[in-house]
Formats: C-alpha cells, sequence, structure tokens
C-alpha cells in the first residue's frame, strides 16, 4: 500500500456509508485486510505506511497495537451494521504490513478472533499473513495455524545477496527453505513474493532466484517489478547516480523468464504477477480486489471498499490510534463512485486476470470498447480463442503492456 | 536653449515654412521611442504625469519588445528665434521585415535623425535605412544617444558616423532620452537645418499614405503627407491605385491623441477616417486626390506588400479553428501585409498557411495571436515561395512542400536576397563560413571603421529564413547585425524531403531542400523524431525520403513493458486516477496512422534549439 493517499471527500467522524454501498452486498464476497505498520528496518525501495519499533508509543506502539486493531474492528462491525448491510461472514483475511510476523503470533492471533468474533469466518475462508523469513519459527506458526490462518506469504524477493543488500533485506537466503517447511509442517499453504528488476540484478541473478524460490515448491508465487516510488531511499540514490536506474527492457525480459520458468515449474498466471499452482491456490482475498468485492481494512493508512465506497484511514498510527480512542472513525478520506467510474475500474481490474473481462459489457463506439478488441487481437495482446468465446484475456505481451490495452478499450 | 512653443501653429493654416518633417533611423534597441518621448515632453504636447514609457508603441507587444511595429506621427509646436515652428515626427518602423513601410515613412519627410547608441554603434538595419534616406535626399542629423553611459565610446562613433555620411565628428549631436540631454539642442537642430517641405498650394490634391492602421471603433485612420493642394472634411476623396472613393468623414493631426482639424495643406503631415474597416482599402504608399478635382499623375514609390515568408499555423486543439480564423481577420484589418488561407495537414488537421514580410513579421503575428486571442498554436517551419515548371511547361508556385508536384519537374526557382552584415572584422571569417555554407555569394566588403565592417552576400531567401540569424550572432558573440532586401530569384536543385512514420507521410515535417542538404536534414528530422516520439506498442520506423528513395532512416523500438505490478486494495484509487490521466493525455496525440504523437513532438521538431530568441532581431 503506497503512503500517498488519494484525494477524496471529507469522510464523516461516525464512519457512516452511504445508501449504496449496501446495494446488491449479498452478491458480494466480504473480507478483512489488517495493516501492521512495523518493520525491523525500513528496506530502501519500501514506500509503505510502515515503521521500526522504536519509532511510535502510546496506542500506536507495537505491544498496544492488537488492541487498537481490535478497536477498528468492533468498530467497522458497527459502522456496516447500521448502514443496513447484511450479515455476512468473512470469505477471507489478510495480513499484511509493515512485517505483521514483528508482532507476537498471539497478537495476530487476537485481532483474528475479534474478527472471527465480529463477522463469523465462511467454512474453507482463507486466512493469510505475510512474513518475513526472519521472524518466524516453527512454534509461532504453529500457533497461527491453530489460530486459524490457512495460508503464509513469504517476502523472499531474491536469493541472490547483493540483490538483497540493494533492497536492504536483512534475511540470509538460507533462511527461506527451512521456514518453507515449518509452515508446511504447520500445515499452511505458502506463498514465495519476488521483487524482479533490482538495480545490478542480472538476468542471471534472476533465473537464480526463481529457480530456488520454485525448488521450494510453493503453493504460489508473486512476481512483482521492482517500482522506485518517490521519496524512497532507493530512489534517492539511483537520482544521485550511486545505483543504476530501472529499464523497462529489462523488467520485460525478467518477466517473460518468470512466466516461462514458474510456468514449466506447473504453476499458473492468475494475475499480471500473480501464479498458483491449482486455479484453488490462486489468493482469493487479492481476487476480491479485482473482482470488486467488499473489504474493510483495518490499521493506519488501509484502504476500504463497500459497494462503490472507497476509503482511507489516517495515515500515521499514532492519529490512528488516537482516533479511535476517542471513538471516531479513523477515515481521512473516501469517494463515491459512480456508476461509470465503477465501469472504468472493473475493466482496469479485471483486465489484469486470467479469467478476463466480458467482452460485450465493454460497449463503446468506435475504436473504443470491444472494436478496440479486433487491434488488439492483431496486435498480438488479446488471444483471439478466448475472445472468440467473449472473453478479453491477454497474452504474455498483453499482459506486459495491460495498461496500454485498458487505455485502448476505456470509453473515450 | 528654446522655451517650449507659447502658440501652435493651427493645422490647415500652416505655412510650409514653418513646417519640419522628420522621422528617427535607429536600430531595435538604440532609444529611439525614450527620445521621442521626450521630445513630446519638451514640446509640451505630453504632461509628463501622462507620460508612459514608449507613449508612442501602442500595442503591448512593442511595449514589452521595446520595437515600433507600427508607425506613428506626432505634431509638435517648438519655438526658435520667437517664431513657432510646426514639427512632425513620424515614427518609423524599424525593422527589416517592415523595409516598405519604412521607405514610406521616409518619403513623408524632409530630414532624419540618425539614432545611434554611443555604446554600440551602427547596426546593419539603421545602415540599410540610412542609405535608404539618403537615396531620398533626406538631410541627415546624426546623433548619438545614451551618452550617460558609462560604456558610451562617443568619440569612436561620432567617428563612425562622420565617415558613413560626411562631414566633422564635431557636428554629432550627444544626447541622452533617458536623462533628456541634449534633446532641446537637437529639437533646434531640427528646426535650423532640416528644409521646409515645398509643394503647389493650388494644384489638385495629393497626399501620400505612409501608414495605415485600424482602430476598433473609428475603423481604419490613414496616415498621410500633403504633398500638394489640400484636403478637407466631408469632401469625397480617391485612392489612386484602386480608384476607390471614400467620404472623409475626420481629418486631424495628432498631438499625440487624435484632434480633429479644418484640414491639411501643404506640407503637413496628418490622419484621414472614412469609415472602411479594412487596411487593404487604404494601403501605404497609395496616393490619395480629391475626387472632385482628382491629380492625374500619382505619386511615385507604390509596391503592393509581398509576403516572403510563409508557415502553417494550427490550432493546438482543433476545435480552436473558428477562433483562430476570426483572430487572423480581425489582424488581417490592421496588417496589410499578411496574407493567408486556409490549409488542411494530415498531421495537425485544420488550420491556416500564413503568408508574413520575414520572420519577426511571423513571431510577432504569432505571439499576437496567442496572447489576444488565447490561442495555443503549432506552426510550421517557415517557408519560401518556390516557382516549380513542370516538363509540360506548367507553372505551380509552392509556398509549402506539401504542394510540391508529384510530376517531372523541369525548374525550380527559388527567391533571393542581397543581405548586409555589419560586425567586428575579427568576424569575418567565421560569417564568410556561415554565408558559404548557405550558398551564398559574396558581393563586397567595406571597411565602416578600423575595425568594423559591412559584408555583402547574395543568399538564397530559404537559407536565412529559419536560423540564420541565430547562428550569425552566436558565431559573433551578439556583434553580427544583419539585413536583407529580395533580389530576384534563381534556378536552384532542390528537392523535396518526406518524413515517413511507419511508412505514413508527415506533412509537417516535409522540407523543401537544395540537394546537398537533404540527406543532412533527413538524418536530422529522423534522429530529432526518434528522441521525441514516445515508444509505442509496436516498432516504429522513421524514414526520410526523396519521391521513392530512402535516404534516412531510424527506428524507435516497440515498447515492451506498460503495466503496474501492483494493484492491490489500497493502490485501486491511485491508478484509476493516473488512468484517467493519461486517457486525458492522449486526447493531446495526434495520430499519424497508428502513431501517437505529442503535440510537443510537433512543436520541438518544428523549432530549433537556438531559434527561441529569433525575434529579437
Amino acid at each position: 500500500m503506497p503512503s500517498v493517499l488519494p484525494l477524496g471527500d471529507p469522510a464523516p467522524p461516525d464512519g457512516l456509508l452511504p445508501a449504496q454501498a449496501a446495494e446488491g452486498a449479498d452478491q458480494r464476497a466480504f473480507g478483512l485486510y489488517v495493516h501492521i505498520p512495523f518493520c525491523a528496518v525500513r528496506c530502501g525501495y519500501c514506500d509503505f505506511n510502515t515503521y521500526t519499533a522504536t519509532e511510535l508509543g502510546g496506542g500506536a506502539s507495537q505491544d498496544a497495537y492488537a488492541a487498537t486493531a481490535i478497536a477498528e474492528v468492533n468498530f467497522a462491525a458497527a459502522v456496516l451494521k447500521e448502514t443496513g448491510l447484511p450479515e455476512r461472514p468473512l470469505s477471507t483475511v489478510f495480513f499484511g504490513g509493515g512485517t505483521p510476523t514483528l508482532l507476537p503470533a498471539e497478537d495476530l492471533a487476537r485481532i483474528l478472533t475479534a474478527a472471527i468474533a465480529a463477522w463469523g469466518l465462511q467454512p474453507g475462508a482463507e486466512v493469510t499473513t505475510e512474513a518475513n523469513p526472519d521472524s518466524v519459527t516453527p512454534e509461532s506458526l504453529q500457533l497461527l495455524a491453530d489460530a486459524g490462518f490457512t495460508r503464509v506469504s513469504f517476502g523472499m524477493q531474491s536469493a541472490v545477496p547483493h540483490v538483497l543488500k540493494v533492497l536492504d533485506r536483512t534475511h540470509t537466503p538460507s533462511r527461506v527453505p527451512e521456514a518453507v517447511r515449518w509452515a508446511r509442517n504447520a500445515g499452511l499453504a505458502v506463498s514465495l513474493d519476488l521483487i524482479y528488476g533490482t538495480p545490478g540484478e542480472s538476468l542471471e541473478d534472476w533465473r537464480y532466484s526463481l529457480e530456488t524460490a520454485l525448488s521450494y515448491a510453493p503453493d504460489h508465487i508473486s512476481a512483482y517489478a521492482l517500482i522506485v516510488e518517490d521519496g524512497t531511499k532507493l530512489a534517492a540514490q539511483i537520482r544521485r547516480g550511486e545505483v543504476p536506474g530501472i529499464d523497462d527492457d529489462d523488467h520485460a525480459a525478467k518477466y517473460e523468464l518468470a512466466d516461462e520458468l514458474i510456468s514449466a515449474a506447473g504453476l499458473a498466471w492468475y494475475e499480471v504477477s500473480n501464479w498458483s499452482r491449482t486455479p484453488d491456490q490462486a489468493c482469493r482475498h487479492n481476487l476480491a480486489y479485482w473482482r470488486g468485492d467488499d473489504w474493510w481494512g483495518i490499521g493506519p493508512g488501509a484502504h476500504s471498499h463497500v459497494g462503490g465506497v472507497r476509503w482511507w484511514n489516517v495515515k500515521h498510527p499514532t492519529a490512528y490510534a488516537n482516533r479511535l480512542g476517542a471513538g471516531v472513525s479513523p477515515a481521512a478520506g473516501r469517494e463515491t463512485l459512480d456508476t461509470e467510474t465503477r465501469n472504468v475500474e472493473r475493466i482496469m481490474l479485471e483486465a489484469r486476470l486470467n479469467s478476463g473481462l466480458d467482452i460485450p459489457s465493454l460497449g463503446g463506439l468506435g475504436d473504443t470498447g470491444r472494436h478496440a478488441v479486433a487491434g488488439l487481437i492483431a496486435d498480438g495482446l488479446v488471444d483471439p480463442a478466448a475472445a472468440f468465446h467473449g472473453r478479453l484475456v491477454l497474452t504474455l505481451k498483453g499482459r506486459l503492456l495491460a495498461d496500454a490495452v485498458v487505455r485502448r478499450i476505456l470509453p473515450d | 536653449m528654446s522655451p517650449m512653443a507659447r502658440t501652435a501653429p493651427v493645422p490647415a493654416a500652416t505655412d510650409p515654412a514653418i513646417i519640419r518633417n522628420f522621422c528617427i533611423i535607429a536600430h531595435i534597441d538604440h532609444g529611439k521611442s525614450t527620445l521621442a518621448d521626450r521630445m513630446l515632453q519638451y514640446t509640451g504636447v505630453v504632461q509628463s504625469r501622462d507620460m508612459k514609457a514608449q507613449y508612442l508603441d501602442r500595442m503591448d507587444i512593442e511595449r514589452e519588445r521595446g520595437i515600433t511595429i507600427k508607425s506613428q506621427a506626432v505634431r509638435m509646436p517648438w519655438e526658435l528665434d520667437g517664431t513657432s515652428y510646426a514639427l512632425n515626427m513620424i515614427d518609423t518602423p524599424g525593422h527589416v521585415d517592415f523595409t516598405y513601410e519604412v521607405s514610406r515613412s521616409l518619403a513623408a519627410c524632409e530630414g532624419a535623425i540618425l539614432l545611434v547608441d554611443a555604446a554600440q554603434g551602427i547596426e546593419a538595419q539603421t545602415l540599410a535605412n540610412l542609405y535608404l534616406a539618403m537615396e531620398n535626399n533626406l538631410t541627415i542629423i546624426p546623433v548619438l544617444n545614451k551618452i550617460d553611459l558609462p560604456a558610451a565610446q562617443p568619440e569612436k562613433y561620432a567617428a563612425e558616423l562622420a565617415n558613413l555620411i560626411g562631414g566633422d565628428p564635431d557636428d554629432v549631436l550627444r544626447v541622452s532620452g533617458k536623462t533628456g540631454m541634449g534633446v532641446e539642442a537637437l529639437l533646434d537642430k531640427i528646426v535650423r537645418d532640416l528644409p521646409a517641405p515645398v509643394g503647389d498650394p493650388n494644384a489638385p490634391a495629393r497626399a501620400m499614405i505612409f501608414d495605415s492602421v485600424y482602430d476598433t471603433y473609428r475603423g481604419v485612420v490613414t496616415y498621410v503627407r500633403v504633398v500638394d493642394g489640400m484636403l478637407h472634411p466631408r469632401e469625397r476623396i480617391q485612392m489612386m491605385s484602386t480608384r476607390a472613393t471614400h467620404e472623409l468623414l475626420e481629418i486631424g493631426v495628432s498631438s499625440p491623441e487624435p484632434t480633429p482639424s479644418k484640414g491639411l495643406g501643404v506640407g503637413e503631415v496628418g490622419y484621414l477616417i472614412t469609415g472602411v474597416k479594412d487596411v487593404r482599402l487604404s494601403k501605404v504608399g497609395d496616393t490619395v486626390t480629391n475626387l472632385a478635382k482628382p491629380a492625374t499623375e500619382s505619386l511615385p514609390g507604390y509596391a503592393d506588400a509581398k509576403p516572403m515568408v510563409f508557415s502553417g499555423l494550427y490550432p493546438l486543439d482543433g476545435t480552436d479553428y473558428p477562433v483562430l480564423r476570426d483572430a487572423l481577420e480581425k489582424l488581417m484589418l490592421n496588417d496589410a501585409a499578411l496574407v493567408y488561407e486556409p490549409e488542411t495537414s494530415a498531421a495537425l488537421g485544420f488550420g491556416f498557411r500564413v503568408g508574413f514580410l520575414g520572420l519577426l513579421h511571423l513571431e510577432i503575428t504569432r505571439e499576437r495571436l496567442e496572447r489576444e486571442y488565447k490561442l495555443d498554436l503549432i506552426s510550421t517551419a517557415p517557408n519560401v515561395e518556390y516557382e516549380v515548371t513542370l516538363e509540360d511547361k506548367k507553372v505551380v508556385h509552392v509556398t509549402n512542400p506539401s504542394e510540391y508536384p508529384t510530376g517531372k519537374v523541369a525548374e525550380v526557382r527559388e527567391p533571393m536576397v542581397s543581405a548586409t552584415i555589419l560586425a567586428p572584422n575579427e568576424f569575418v571569417g567565421a560569417i564568410m563560413e556561415l554565408c558559404q555554407s548557405r550558398r551564398g555569394v559574396m558581393g563586397g566588403m567595406d571597411y565602416l571603421s578600423e575595425d568594423r565592417v559591412e559584408i555583402r552576400y547574395r543568399l538564397p531567401l530559404a537559407e536565412i529564413v529559419f536560423d540564420f540569424f541565430d547562428i550569425l550572432k552566436s558565431k559573433t558573440r551578439g556583434y553580427g547585425s544583419l539585413d536583407w532586401k529580395a533580389d530576384g530569384d534563381q534556378v536552384a536543385d532542390l528537392v523535396k524531403v518526406d518524413i515517413m512514420l511507419q511508412g505514413e507521410q508527415v506533412d509537417a515535417f516535409s522540407a523543401i531542400t537544395h540537394r546537398d542538404k537533404a540527406y543532412a536534414y533527413g538524418v536530422m528530422m529522423t534522429g530529432k523524431l526518434r528522441e521525441l516520439i514516445p515508444r509505442q506498442q509496436f516498432e516504429v520506423p522513421i524514414q526520410a525520403a526523396i519521391g521513392s528513395r530512402i535516404i534516412a532512416r531510424e527506428s524507435i523500438r516497440a515498447i515492451r513493458k506498460d503495466v503496474l505490478a501492483k494493484c492491490y486494495g489500497g493502490d485501486i484509487t491511485r491508478k484509476r486516477k493516473l488512468l484517467e490521466k493519461q486517457k486525458e493525455g492522449k486526447k493531446r496525440m495526434k495520430m499519424v496512422g497508428r502513431v501517437e504523437v505529442p503535440q510537443e513532438a510537433f512543436i520541438a521538431a518544428l523549432t530549433t534549439d537556438e531559434s527561441k530568441d529569433k525575434a529579437k532581431k
């Protein structure tokens, strides 16, 4: 979650949502995102809303954070009820950060338990936590599994020490296979996060990272091109010429290599940056983002979406804790999307998925909407067979140009 | 020292013997307008408290750039030895683009003040205008201005002026327009040295138009100098070149606000208002006579203003086309030299091909369109007019490369100019090198003073319209100055170079060049476009061709990645906003076939890096 909040309308102190949010809610899944804003160190590339342990105090401190998050869980349950949304058990829960596993596993378990108490959990629900390979033990992973977690996503990033160094990652590569083994022993599904295109990373470095990750036989892999965000240490290093800049062609070559090796290992893409061993092992929580389902985001800077209303919490953990302490909504701003905007978001997000977009729904005149599809097929960006069946599904080349494709099919 | 005149001579009843008509010949920043302001103040026609800097320059652009585009005439009283005189100061345009207007202003005078910056010496255009004045047998009063400046070298430049016009360096007046020093002495000298106008008061009226200005409220205001006879209000007048007749609604003098009079007699300078709305009906250089008692012979020297440089003007936003059309129509009312016709470019949409007297005229027109009519414009590279004769003897006049005929060409003729360059002698080598590289033929060289030379070249106009002056300036460290005038045409080995993006010809980038320079143009333009056009989803070949022969090629590699790697819950709003912004940006792209070309690429490709200061000639 990038740390710069969007500009929106003011959010009311009681957090109540407009009536629109409740429309058709029974057709949509409901998920919970829990942001844990702590890290052991601040990585050079990261612009997420996260703090090192010593930076914060009071209700925002690492010790008090679980209680603060639980306060928002209860606040959320009350708001949704008052807004008139039906009671929906949670389909998915996702703990992200930051580094969630910097909190004691007991704290994560407490927050999850409070969420289940508030909404209940659907049978077979997916409950994920992100984790740093350094900050887990066999015991902590077992404790999480016992509390109801089903899945862990490790921030492996790379298997190459000099790449990890540029990223400021502290773990030693050998820690990853151990952590994966412990997670499996605890009965958790495993995903690995990788980053490619780090300054100084060669294609062979990347191949080595991919092969290493695949040798651990994960159920799921996310591979992200490094994004250099303004204001990060890495951005400053590139600006000063201390490390080389980002090259999109290099990114493209590495994406193609990733798709080749991951596919050969038996995983299949289901979203631009995500591959799973079976369709069931796709991250259902993330799919909910792309399919326009509802979710509540707990934590400072967290974003939420319910029925076309998007909002985001105040960014600083102290301000966040103070708001909740005073019984006031932590939302900093929000936007209520009209039909047209929701359609734009739908196209923008669904185009990223292997399930693709419904072509007849694109509409549009002239060279936009469904009339653009023929050109996209001709350019090799859209799969012709799927298009024949009415779905717009990106080819490998198309995935690399997904944003350009979206601009071509969006209504003018 | 003379006092301000106590009684001013009355227009229409002024004896020619007490009239003095003069103009000021000066280079752009040599202080002409400041000196004129000071004269207005000292003669009492403008009160000090009403004084705006450069009172006579009406347009904002003139005041900002410190240059005079349109001339004006002001009548000022001045008393010497007990007699009140009427001085008519005719403010001439200072720029080479307006040579014809200058020549008409000069023809309205008996004398000229040659005003030269005491820190800079004479410049090429001033020299050219001085020669024009001498050809017109004007009495010249040499004056050094800005003598208050620490960098002033009055001895050196007084010698230079004396050398040019003959006479003693000690006779060169020294003034400061800024402080007013020497200005009264100058006014006295005007009265003493300049001849009074001579004409026949009983002959049929003949008045020469030396300027014609459109005023929103009054229509065209025509400035004339009466040579013979007299003009009165309410009578019908005739323009001798067109035979058009008008009723004289008002006649008067400017001092400097328009003041109606009972008429204008021999030697007098003033304005006429006839109610016409288009300056083309009241052309500079034409002779005005009385319809009831017409003159048989018009005054000499009339010529139509002829555009020399052509450029396509296109609105950045296509929906502004009607605004541009209306704006040009309005500008044309006030600018007899401006010609235009609608033009369509495949790349730029609807616009106009506009003819100008020169580059400054182009720049000023463009700037006025952008400023006064809030237009964002793309102007294509300036062109000259070529005469193309086909093998079937058909003759085509080409002002736009896209009109260049595709058939077999027998001969192409291009307009020529004779150029005069003044510079310190240390730059002679650099100047000759530049002129040779522009296909120039040297005409001669003279020393104006010990270290300043005048170099004359005959050059193709096309070679000087784009960046010649900028390069001249940089090669002479800013000291070189240029003047040119049309000088016939010549046969030349010219070809049209086309530029193609993905096989689609982009008319805006086509150029007519000398065959020897076609390759260089092709390499330059394809290289420039490769840098300026963003990568597309497919490879874009850029080619330069003469006919079907490719002379240069470049290629823009296809973009391979255009996707945000992470698009999760917290990224969606930001991502959507970015997408909407990109979508807006796409609307500002011009499509060439399937290639999206940003407007900025057109602008950047059509301008040179050094051309920013082009207008400040």
